[in-house]
């Protein structure tokens, strides 16, 4: 707990004989199989993206024929973190608090813009892109997504699910953020990436 | 062991009290400190132990949005309610004032994102009242349309979340197949399905398109037979009626003193609409009746929500046989672009576009407000103008923030499974809480 | 089972078809038959009276609005039951006052009545709280405490709402406050971050509360260093 750990640079061995049998490659594809056809979603519906998702989990787009019509609303039981709509800065140890309970494999999509880069919302208040929180797998452009775009992000998510292998140590690894400065990448990066885009004087101007 | 102890958390404000300490809220309070909070009832005092704590939210799939409630009980009673909000602050009223009219049009759309064009036209009214436009006649029973259909929706997402929450889950998916014939008709007309930004200052983004009418006309024809298939479900069940009636009563002036408003006040006995007491868009040439509970339950508030859906299709019948034709935005350069094509061939039209999008419409320096009988209540805008593109102050009165409000008298004394379906009950969207 | 008594609207004698206001002008026009009243009540506490786009602003001495506000409650001539919305209005041109802003509605009367009261910027802002006399003020009062830094005296619980408590930019919706906050993007993480999700209240501050003076003194001196338990 609280403890550092500099991320290891692991060495995925690649030696065929010993990682990359007959069998070790069906298990894989049979574990990856299981995950990636039943990843239960974890709602983390803050806003309008959330009635979206709802609407894709509804009959017209079905998110039961991917296996995901069970929401795992308990962390400890879902699979994929789904941040859907803006996260404001009061709500961020709660999303960093709820990512730490999920247990590994465990996978986050962001949908919509405001949880992939702050959106419409470049304020005091909310937090420019839930990246800088916990890390993200798949994101979802999209003011809310249609339906059809959260369909393909799941399906994104299931390839990438399916190129898991069991011998890559690293992937299911958790780096835990230094607990004097709380992130994950240090502060002149989440500056960078927060600072304003394009010609954004008129945005940041009131009155004229 | 019986005893009840006070402990008192210091608050981290300035709030001090009038012996210049910090204001203090006893947690578990033996005698009456504070006076926001009354000593809780001692239920059954020889049974009395400790009371717990328990924390529901801010991520809970049954509070409707990032809601926390910090409830004490006493065994399954609620004796106090704590709600803590602002989980999804967003600084909506700050960045009006860096946005010009119609450009803040978009954040209408994700304050209440269940009443998207509602919210869109409500705003676009106010600006209206600033620069002192009349808008066209078909334009004003364009805007009755997409009001109503968006409270058809809200209301719908209110009934599928509600009947989830208390343990029926059909009625979501039946009303969520109904919001995507909503979403087909409002993508027809804006291009988008939820956060439409269907209005401008003046006018509509978009007319019609041909062919609109009749897929509307389809709505109204089956809608009523899911509804009635939702009511058969719920209204004389013994569960739902078991679960809903006799919670959360408020009496009517306590409901017009809490600021409660919406289906919320009508449930509680007070015959106020304000679509028929300060009427907007012709709204008191449309024959519609108004559903008034008598008894301020959950159960009074659910009728009331389905009988007001019956009445906005009966409103949106007379709105299709009475809607003339002619210009959808009103002729105005001061804030409506020029066609296109005139945009691109006439200098003065060429500089009205110019003008209107890199500085916007600019109003007269004044104050409106507009409030509109929204789906969760009393929705108003208010903004302040002092002659620039951008206004001075955009102030948004959120009716669920001031019906939550309500909510620690509303629950105390239930059990906790009934805080759910009194919460679920007040319809709130924290968008609109916290915004 | 027997039901509440319905309240209707716009019980009141005499009162106009309610209709869709038309051609209203900027200024000018009739005013709120309360503001003559409020003049003959209040007299030199009425500072002015407006009509701007047919709403009826009246202009009061800050120090009299519990007053003025109780008394359009209370008086059966008035009876302005609903409290609206409690807020503020900061202008651009700093030399101009605060104004805090009340929206009363009546209805019996379906009247709409806004008041005005301006607080100099200069010194600490505070004005009295409505919430004894509508209890809908609790939170619009203290979301405008949170907000501008106004205080409501007699506000039972004055504390931030929308924003956490320790929240230390300042107050969101005064002028002098930039739009993207005052801290660099890592420092507002950073801050939010270190907040903890679950104060006010949570069983572990009870029940640390209560056991401490049971607990062995290491762990007794590791608490109050700040040590924290769970995740």
């Amino acid at each position: 707990m609280g403890l550092i750990q500099a991320p290891t640079p692991s060495v995925v061995s690649v030696d065929p004989v010993n990682s990359e049998g007959w069998i070790t490659t069906r298990l894989d594809f049979l574990v990856n199989w299981g995950r990636a056809n039943s990843l239960w979603p974890m709602p983390f519906g803050t806003a309008c993206c959330a009635i979206e998702f709802m609407a894709t989990a509804a009959s017209k787009f079905d998110l039961a024929r991917f296996g995901m019509e069970r929401m795992g609303y308990s962390p400890r039981q879902a699979d994929v973190l789904i941040c859907a709509g803006r996260v404001p800065y009061k709500l961020a140890p709660v999303l960093r608090r709820i990512w730490q309970q999920m247990s590994q494999p465990k996978w986050a999509i962001s949908m919509g813009a405001c949880a992939s880069t702050g959106g419409m919302f470049d304020n005091y208040a909310v937090v420019q892109g839930i990246d800088t929180i916990i890390p993200i797998d798949v994101y979802v452009p999209g003011c809310p997504p249609r339906p059809e775009a959260l369909i393909h992000a799941i399906m994104m998510l299931q390839k990438k699910v399916m190129k898991d292998r069991m011998s890559d140590t690293a992937a299911r690894e958790e780096m835990e953020p230094d607990p004097t400065s709380q992130l994950y990448i240090p502060p002149s990066l989440i500056n960078t990436l927060s600072e304003q885009f394009g010609n954004s004087i008129p945005q940041t101007r009131s009155g004229q | 062991m019986a005893t009840k102890r006070t402990i008192e958390v210091e608050l981290s404000t300035t709030g001090l009290g009038a012996d210049g300490k910090p204001q203090r809220i006893p947690l578990v309070s033996g005698d009456t400190g504070g006076l926001a909070l009354q000593a809780p009832p001692a239920l059954e005092p020889e049974l009395e132990g400790e009371h717990m704590l328990i924390n529901i939210g801010p991520q809970h799939p049954a509070t409707h949005g990032v809601l926390r409630l910090v409830l004490e009980l006493d065994g399954e009673t609620v004796v106090r309610c704590i709600p803590h909000i602002g989980y999804l602050h967003c600084g909506f009223e700050k960045i009006g004032e860096y946005r010009q009219y119609n450009q803040i049009i978009p954040w209408t759309d994700r304050d209440d994102y269940l009443n998207c064009i509602g919210n869109n036209i409500a705003f676009a009214m106010g600006a209206e009242k600033l620069f002192g436009i009349e808008i066209t006649p078909r334009c004003t029973v364009l805007r009755v349309v997409g009001m109503e259909l968006s409270r058809i929706a809200s209301h719908l997402v209110w009934m599928g979340t509600t009947g989830i929450d208390i343990g029926a889950f059909t009625p979501f998916l039946w009303s969520f197949q109904e919001r995507e014939n909503i979403y087909n008709l409002f993508e027809g007309w804006v291009g988008a399905r939820l956060t439409t930004s269907a209005s401008r200052v003046g006018g509509m983004a978009a007319d019609i398109p041909d062919g609109w009418l009749d897929g509307l006309k389809a709505f109204v024809r089956t809608f009523p037979k899911t509804l009635s298939e939702c009511d058969r479900m719920l209204t004389r069940n013994s569960i739902w009626v078991g679960r809903t009636v006799g919670l959360g009563v408020m009496n009517p002036e306590e409901a017009l003193n809490y600021g409660l408003s919406g289906p919320m006040l009508r449930a509680s006995g007070v015959d106020y609409d304000l679509r028929k007491d300060f009427p907007y868009l012709d709204y008191e040439t449309y024959d519609f009746e108004v559903p008034v509970g008598v008894h301020g339950d959950v159960y009074d508030r659910y009728l009331v929500r389905m009988e007001e859906m019956r009445q906005s299709v009966r409103i949106i019948e007379q709105a299709i046989a009475r809607l003339p034709d002619g210009p959808v935005n009103v002729d105005d350069p001061r804030v409506i672009l020029p066609p296109k094509h005139k945009a691109t061939s006439e200098m003065e039209s060429m500089i009205h576009h110019f003008k209107n999008v890199m500085e916007g419409p600019r109003p007269a320096i004044g104050e409106s407000y507009v409030a509109v009988e929204a789906p969760k209540g009393e929705k108003g805008y208010y903004m302040v103008s002092d002659g620039t593109a951008k206004p001075v102050r955009w102030r948004i009165r959120p009716p669920s923030f001031v019906n939550l409000s309500a909510i620690p008298k509303m629950v105390e004394g239930h059990l906790l499974s009934d805080v759910i379906a009194i919460n679920a009950s007040i319809d709130i969207v924290m968008g609109e809480i916290d915004r | 089972m027997s039901g509440f008594t319905v309240i209707e609207a716009g019980t009141a004698p005499g009162l106009p078809t309610p209709a869709t206001p038309k051609n209203v002008p900027h200024r000018g026009g009739d005013a709120n038959p309360s503001a003559e009243a409020l003049k003959a009540q209040f007299g030199a506490a009425i500072a002015r009276v407006d009509v701007v786009w047919g709403e009826t602003n009246v202009t009061i001495d800050s120090a009299r609005a519990l007053d003025i506000v109780r008394w359009l409650h209370d008086d059966p001539s008035q009876s302005y039951e609903y409290l609206s919305d409690v807020t503020a209005v900061e202008f651009r041109d700093r030399g101009m006052p605060i104004e805090m802003i009340w929206h009363l509605r009546s209805i019996k009367y379906r009247r709409f009545l806004r008041l005005k009261a301006p607080l100099a910027t200069g010194q600490p802002l505070k004005i009295s709280s409505v919430w004894s006399v509508y209890k809908s003020a609790d939170w619009l009062e203290r979301e405008c405490y949170d907000m501008f830094g106004i205080v409501f005296e007699g506000h039972p619980d004055l504390r931030r709402i929308l924003l956490w408590e320790q929240y230390a930019e300042g107050f969101p919706l005064r002028k002098d406050f930039p739009l993207r906050g005052r801290f660099s993007r890592a420092e507002q993480l950073r801050q939010a971050l270190a907040a903890n999700p679950e104060a006010r209240y949570s069983m572990e501050e009870l029940s640390i509360a209560d056991a401490f003076q049971e607990l062995p003194l290491d762990m007794r001196a590791r608490i109050r260093g700040g040590e924290s338990t769970g995740e």
